[in-house]
């Protein structure tokens, strides 16, 4: 479908997508099966200037929107979940800092964000403390001008890859929620140091692992916003960040559609190519359609968070569930279309299936997206 | 130093079809792409101008719709864009195309260094570098797939060997071509994409390059084509099984029957 791109954003999807169909889809069942990081790809992308593209300009970025970035993510996400996990893991690393941080910061870290030569990753997660963010523990105190940051992250992706973090602790639990602060931590910082790297079911190819802050001293410069804001900065995050989520399961449905397509066309049983079934024509035309609207309603919220900043949950919530449930189901039925065929590692489907899981959790369960979503209808009907 | 890396614009083979009738490519519908080896000499053009300083120019002859070619080398890190067209250079053999490009790059004010695909997927010929090399009058290596150092204004440079490589010592001005190994080509960046949209690709034409008519396109050809055929396919063939001396014992008798 023509969604009327301009041509600045068609020249975004043109670049993205060379470097999926040169860079990317030659490699990804390996490093999938490595479960190693693409170190060389994030390169290439940061080559090709898209590592700066939600950065304003004043930093060395492209001044794109969050539509901008939908749209290269949506292409990487065609070629790996994982991979493209690897380069939006950054965004939400870097949206703290630009949402929330004050000029000085933003000078020092966004400029080196945005030339790609540094990688950013955001810490929120932790044992107790996942879908209830209220649970967490990490702590940060202040010690003359150092903040001491003791407690661990769980489950951190770009861990271990990437040079500086946004780590929400507590600085004052008697406050509750308006108790937590968020901070830059540098992978050189005394204290910190890294767990174990997780092994997961799909996106093999991301790196997640545990943070360690062992009396981690930092200096009391780098505490994002003010005191007692890392709540507010940790939704604005996410409510920012979710349409990236999203997109990759448009990416990751087309995708999956193209694989399925394309075999029935080819595969002969019963003396007919497999697509002249009605059986598979419908499973064909469901993918298809549940696609195309999942790729409409991100596109549409991605334009609504640019336009209208201050009113961005729902819609950033709404395309979070519908599209990442359409990536489940749709890689599911592609599966299927391939049959015995799609079971194997010799054909990319599998891992999509297996890569498609993780959309409908990370970054906020689909669950917890239903809440934000309930809650908005709940304040927006007042009888 | 000023670079010129000389580009060709080719079908894209993988959906290449000989016309069956006239024995002549059949390019309706064809993709045309840059000359894939000529992507590396780029590639290495730039890193060059990276490593070292200058401008590279972006140079190719071939007909109008080459504009696009050029735009993406710039989109690729080229600095300027030269198309060499005319009529006059069509059926264009590789000594008429050494001819032409030689005038071009003279007519451009000349270069420290000239780079080239080591041969274009579409012909296979492999002389226009070579022929561009002595009628430049430039030192020349063929199938370069390292450039270590540039040194008292001449290029350390790695050439490929069927067994082995050599260690050359390359004095400038000098026109290299390169083998794909040299490099990974980038892929265009968006703000080179920009640049590609704006830029003003120069176009030359034979009076421009102040070329003699007579050394141009099929008339400065020596090279005459009498005959263009697809070889049959013959896909029969033989297995012969069994141990070492019962398939001897087998060719011998099919030998013996066939002489």
């Amino acid at each position: 479908m023509d969604y009327f791109l301009t041509e600045e954003q068609q020249m975004i999807v043109d670049v993205a997508r060379q470097i999926t169909e040169e860079k990317i889809i030659p490699c990804r069942a390996e490093l999938d099966e490595k479960e190693e990081f693409p170190a060389s790809i994030i390169r290439d992308i940061a080559q090709a200037d898209l590592a700066g593209l939600y950065i304003a300009e004043q930093y060395g970025g492209y001044g794109g929107g969050t539509f901008d970035i939908v749209l290269a993510l949506e292409q990487l996400a065609r070629g790996c979940v994982g991979i493209a996990t690897s380069f939006a893991a950054n965004a939400l690393g870097a949206y703290p800092i630009i949402l929330a941080g004050d000029e000085t910061m933003k000078e020092r870290y966004l400029p080196m964000i945005a030339r790609g030569e540094k990688l950013v990753a955001f810490a929120l997660t932790e044992a107790n403390a996942g879908s209830d963010a209220s649970g967490i523990q990490t702590t940060a105190v202040l010690d003359g001008d150092h903040w001491v940051l003791n407690g661990t992250k769980q489950w951190i992706t770009n861990g271990g890859e990437a040079n500086f973090y946004s780590v929400i602790a507590i600085t004052d639990r008697s406050k509750g929620p308006r108790g937590a602060s968020m901070f830059v931590v540098e992978d050189t910082d005394v204290g910190f140091s890294y767990g174990q790297k997780e092994k997961k079911l799909g996106i093999r190819a991301s790196s997640t692992r545990e943070l360690i802050f062992t009396n981690c001293r930092i200096p009391n410069d780098r505490m994002i916003g003010r005191p007692g804001s890392g709540f507010i900065t940790v939704m604005k995050t996410l409510d920012k960040s979710r349409p990236g989520i999203a997109i990759l399961g448009v990416g990751l449905a087309q995708a999956a559609l193209d694989e399925a397509a394309v075999y029935a066309k080819q595969r002969v049983q019963f003396g007919k190519p497999i697509i002249a079934f009605q059986a598979v024509q419908h499973l064909l035309a469901d993918m298809a359609i549940q696609t195309e609207a999942a790729r409409a309603l991100v596109y549409q919220a991605a334009k609504h968070i640019d336009a209208h900043p201050h009113d961005m949950s729902k819609a950033s919530s709404m395309c979070k569930v519908f599209a990442t449930d359409v990536a489940m189901k749709v890689t599911v039925d592609a599966v299927q279309v391939l049959g015995g065929y799609g079971y194997m590692r010799d054909y990319p489907v599998e891992k999509m299936m297996r890569d498609a899981k993780i959309l409908q959790i990370y970054e906020g369960t689909n669950q917890i997206q239903r809440n934000v979503i309930g809650q908005a209808l709940n304040k927006e009907y007042i009888v | 130093m000023r670079i010129v890396c000389c580009l060709k614009q080719v079908p894209d083979t993988k959906n290449i079809r000989l016309d069956p009738v006239t024995n002549t490519l059949s390019r309706d519908g064809v993709v045309s792409i840059m000359n894939p080896y000529d992507r590396h000499a780029l590639e290495e053009g730039v890193r060059l101008k990276e490593r070292f300083g200058g401008t590279v120019v972006a140079l190719t002859m071939g007909p109008p719709q080459a504009e696009e070619m050029l735009r993406e080398a710039v989109s690729c890190g080229a600095d300027e864009a030269v198309l060499v067209s005319d009529r006059a250079f069509a059926g264009s053999d590789t000594w008429a195309t050494t001819y032409t490009l030689t005038m071009a790059i003279k007519a451009i004010g000349g270069c420290e260094l000239v780079l080239c695909g080591k041969q274009a997927i579409d012909g296979d010929t492999a002389q226009v570098g070579p022929g561009l090399a002595q009628r430049l009058d430039f030192a020349y290596a063929s199938y370069a797939r390292k450039i270590h150092a540039l040194q008292d204004n001449a290029l350390l440079v790695q050439r490929m060997m069927d067994d082995g490589y050599d260690e050359l010592r390359v004095s400038l001005p000098a026109l290299l071509t390169v083998v794909k190994e040299i490099n990974e080509p980038r892929i265009p960046s968006l703000k080179g994409k920009m640049r590609a949209k704006k830029v003003e690709v120069l176009r030359l034409d034979a009076a421009a390059i102040a070329a003699d008519p007579a050394c141009l396109g099929l008339a400065g050809s020596p090279t005459k084509v009498f005959r263009v055929f697809a070889p049959e396919f013959r896909g029969e063939r033989t297995m012969l099984v069994g141990s070492a001396q019962e398939q001897v014992r087998q060719l011998a008798a099919i030998l013996e029957a066939a002489v």
